[in-house]
């Protein structure tokens, strides 16, 4: 098992060695956007003669791969499918190329990306991926189960609201839960809501010393209010769902609200997948009034590893796969409702964009209401909404999702899940020393 | 009788592949045990350096450990409870001359085809699934509340899982071991006025020790390694519920990419497996003696 990667490393780097100058060799995510991607590639090579190799591959199966292979400088690829928690720590270790071709070049027009993105892709100013497709999280929820409960969504609810509706939209004998939100464990699954919800009630993962804030009473305030809105108001087994699971019961009629990726506003809209298409409404992920949101900040996007041997040739796809140019093939392809959101401002200038996707402004008003740079209402050494852009953050956020999960499940009261991940989150940190 | 000449030829001619097989075996335990005194993350190019025993003490140190060692022997425990008995039940009953024999052999057979991460994949989301799942349907039509297995039950249901997989090989070599059983035997203790518990217990019991020992000792190898099954149903919670041992070296050496202590954890999972082994070569392995 210890081998594996070494040999890996060893293989690649004598097939890079072999390969063309003009091959690209590009990692990506199997999501929908990207395959698309894929497909119309072939215009790239035909325009620059730079033949491209694709590796495909599944989220979490991408994440180990491609961060063995740079961490090992394996070599293997030129271009990483990265995200934005990836962009920022590995740009500071020197893993990755900066992208500065683009960053002058007048006709990528880099100030059009949206600043919440940029920043998040960048470090002390300099742009190292590039994004091709972004997202935040908003409230989906159900208008005619909200107007059966007599209440109106406002465009801005607070988590006092969202509860009260939650309740009174819930109907167990008609298999309705007035909420479904994320409890299966893992950084990128409850995680990722919760420390977004957290920022919304002042919580934060570490104070300016790297001491963890689980003991906080910001925290108990944001696991409590999670665990009885679910308590009352959520679907059975929420501690094994994620963003699919949600997705699929949301679809089906049964759920009232769904705080979730903006990405999936298309999904529940499309009367092809979804029985409820044409009673969904949109609004801004909760508050407390404390001047946050709960709704976090990705951007799946493209950056070049240090070890490439084709950087130049790789920032020109990469140029070319998040120019204005690339978007306005798509939506002359497929239509504008296709083209990969939230990346660029024109998008949401170009009108033809606006009648094609209705949620587009609400999409927009939650990626710009998310902040990397101050991601909590009280100052953080980190940057990152929905993450702590560190290293051992996956690592120790999966542990906290665990125990968060196990709260959830009724395996463990919110106090102990709070102590337990202090010590853990604790333990960790003093091994990797940031605590002394 | 081997002469001295024939045990010498006998003992060359391994030498080669004997020695490709120590040094397969050997290259990685080697490797882990020295990465597992390395300080060597992944994703911070900082550690680096020689940690002693850190690795270590951080391993056994963590809060899940000793949850994860009591999940590895009663997930081990519970499979071969359930394989043992139930095994030895289905050879009994697939020993009968029943119409279709083959074909209920076969079927009998089957789940052991079924690769671990498909079969974990088919338990969630087809039987166990409070929303979607077969039992979670049944709960329903009995009016109950539909049972959320993986949370409620964690190591329970990762046990069945594994045990609906482990099943058919007991089967197989409990039946193999019954049939051996010489019919005249059997008849014998008929006719002298055993009955049916009384046969099991004094002829058919005792003839199946061996392989029940086999089965045991093979199962236990295969068992104190689950991984697919956790990976794909609970991964390895709610909490630490169903963390076993291989599933904290797998969180700790990949989801944390921290190559030395995951490796210290691979050192200690191999030294408790030995354990293990020792413990049951001397407790069931003296049936193997005769």
């Amino acid at each position: 098992m210890k081998l594996t990667p070494l040999f890996a490393g060893a293989f690649m780097l004598a097939l890079a060695g072999t390969a063309s100058a003009q091959t690209l060799t590009i990692a990506t995510v199997n999501n929908g956007d990207m395959i698309r991607m894929q497909g119309l590639s072939s215009a790239f090579t035909e325009e620059t003669g730079i033949e491209l190799n694709w590796v495909v591959l599944e989220e979490n199966t991408l994440r180990q791969n491609v961060t063995t292979d740079i961490a090992t400088n394996g070599g293997q690829y030129d271009i990483m499918t990265i995200g934005t928690y990836e962009a920022p720590i590995w740009a500071k270790q020197g893993w990755l190329k900066p992208l500065d071709g683009l960053s002058a070049d007048a006709e990528y027009d880099v100030d059009d990306l949206l600043p919440p993105i940029r920043d998040g892709l960048s470090v002390d100013g300099k742009l190292y991926a590039a994004p091709f497709y972004g997202e935040s999280s908003f409230i989906m929820y159900r208008t005619d189960l909200m107007e059966k409960a007599g209440l109106t969504m406002p465009e801005a609810p607070t988590w006092e609201f969202i509860g009260e509706a939650a309740r009174a939209m819930t109907d167990r004998a008609n298999d309705i839960n007035g909420i479904c939100l994320r409890g299966k464990a893992g950084w990128g699954e409850n995680m990722a809501f919760l420390t977004a919800m957290s920022n919304s009630f002042g919580a934060r993962w570490f104070d300016e010393n790297w001491t963890p804030q689980f003991d906080q009473p910001e925290w108990k305030a944001t696991l409590d209010t999670y665990l009885s809105l679910m308590a009352d108001a959520g679907p059975t087994g929420a501690s094994s769902n994620g963003f699919n699971e949600n997705l699929t019961l949301f679809q089906q009629g049964k759920c009232g609200m769904w705080i979730d990726a903006t990405v999936a506003a298309s999904f529940v809209t499309n009367p092809n997948d979804s029985t409820v298409a044409d009673k969904v409404g949109f609004a801004l992920a909760p508050d407390t009034g404390l001047g946050k949101r709960g709704n976090w900040l990705w951007a799946w996007s493209l950056a070049i590893p240090a070890s490439s041997q084709n950087a130049d040739a790789a920032e020109q796809f990469i140029g070319w796969a998040t120019s204005k140019a690339y978007l306005e093939m798509v939506a002359d392809k497929e239509g504008w409702a296709n083209v990969p959101p939230g990346t660029r401002v024109s998008l949401y200038e170009n009108p033809d964009y606006k009648a094609a996707a209705p949620f587009a402004d609400m999409t927009l008003g939650s990626i710009y209401a998310a902040d990397p740079t101050h991601p909590t209402v009280k100052p953080v050494p980190y940057v990152g909404v929905q993450f702590v852009a560190i290293p051992e953050f996956a690592g120790i956020a999966t542990n906290v999702g665990q125990l968060f999960s196990a709260a959830l499940a009724g395996q463990m009261s919110a106090d102990d899940a709070l102590a337990q991940a202090q010590d853990a989150t604790t333990r960790d940190m003093t091994r990797a020393g940031y605590i002394k | 009788m081997a002469t001295r000449q024939t045990r010498t030829l006998a003992r060359t001619m391994m030498a080669p592949a004997v020695l490709v097989l120590f040094i397969w075996m050997i290259v990685p335990l080697v490797m882990t045990i020295w990465f597992s005194f390395q300080n060597y993350s992944l994703i911070n190019p900082m550690m680096t350096g020689f940690a002693g025993w850190a690795n270590y003490a951080y391993v056994i140190g963590d809060p899940s450990f000793t949850q994860a060692l009591f999940n590895t022997l009663f997930l081990v425990g519970g499979v071969l409870l359930i394989t043992v008995v139930g095994g030895t039940f289905l050879a009994l009953l697939l020993d009968q001359p029943i119409w279709g024999q083959g074909i209920l052999r076969i079927l009998v057979i089957s789940p052991f085809f079924v690769m671990p991460p498909v079969a974990a994949l088919i338990w969630k989301n087809g039987f166990m699934h409070p929303g979607y799942g077969m039992l979670g349907h049944l709960w329903k039509a009995f009016g109950l509340q539909p049972v959320d297995w993986f949370a409620q039950y964690p190591l329970f249901s990762v046990i069945v899982i594994v045990a609906w997989q482990w099943l058919p090989f007991a089967t197989l070599i409990l039946l193999t071991a019954l049939q051996s059983l010489s019919e005249e035997q059997r008849e014998a203790a008929e006719m002298d006025g055993a009955n049916a518990v009384n046969r099991f217990r004094y002829i058919i019991l005792p003839h199946m020790a061996r392989a029940i020992t086999i089965v045991i000792l093979i199962q236990t190898i295969f068992l104190l390694g689950i991984f697919a099954e956790i990976r794909v149903t609970t991964g390895g919670g709610p909490g630490y519920a169903s963390t076993n041992i291989a599933f904290l070296v797998f969180r700790t050496g990949i989801l944390s990419n921290d190559i030395g202590a995951g490796s210290a954890g691979g050192v200690v999972a191999v030294i408790i497996a030995n354990i293990v082994a020792i413990f049951l070569m001397r407790a069931v392995g003296k049936n193997l003696d005769a």
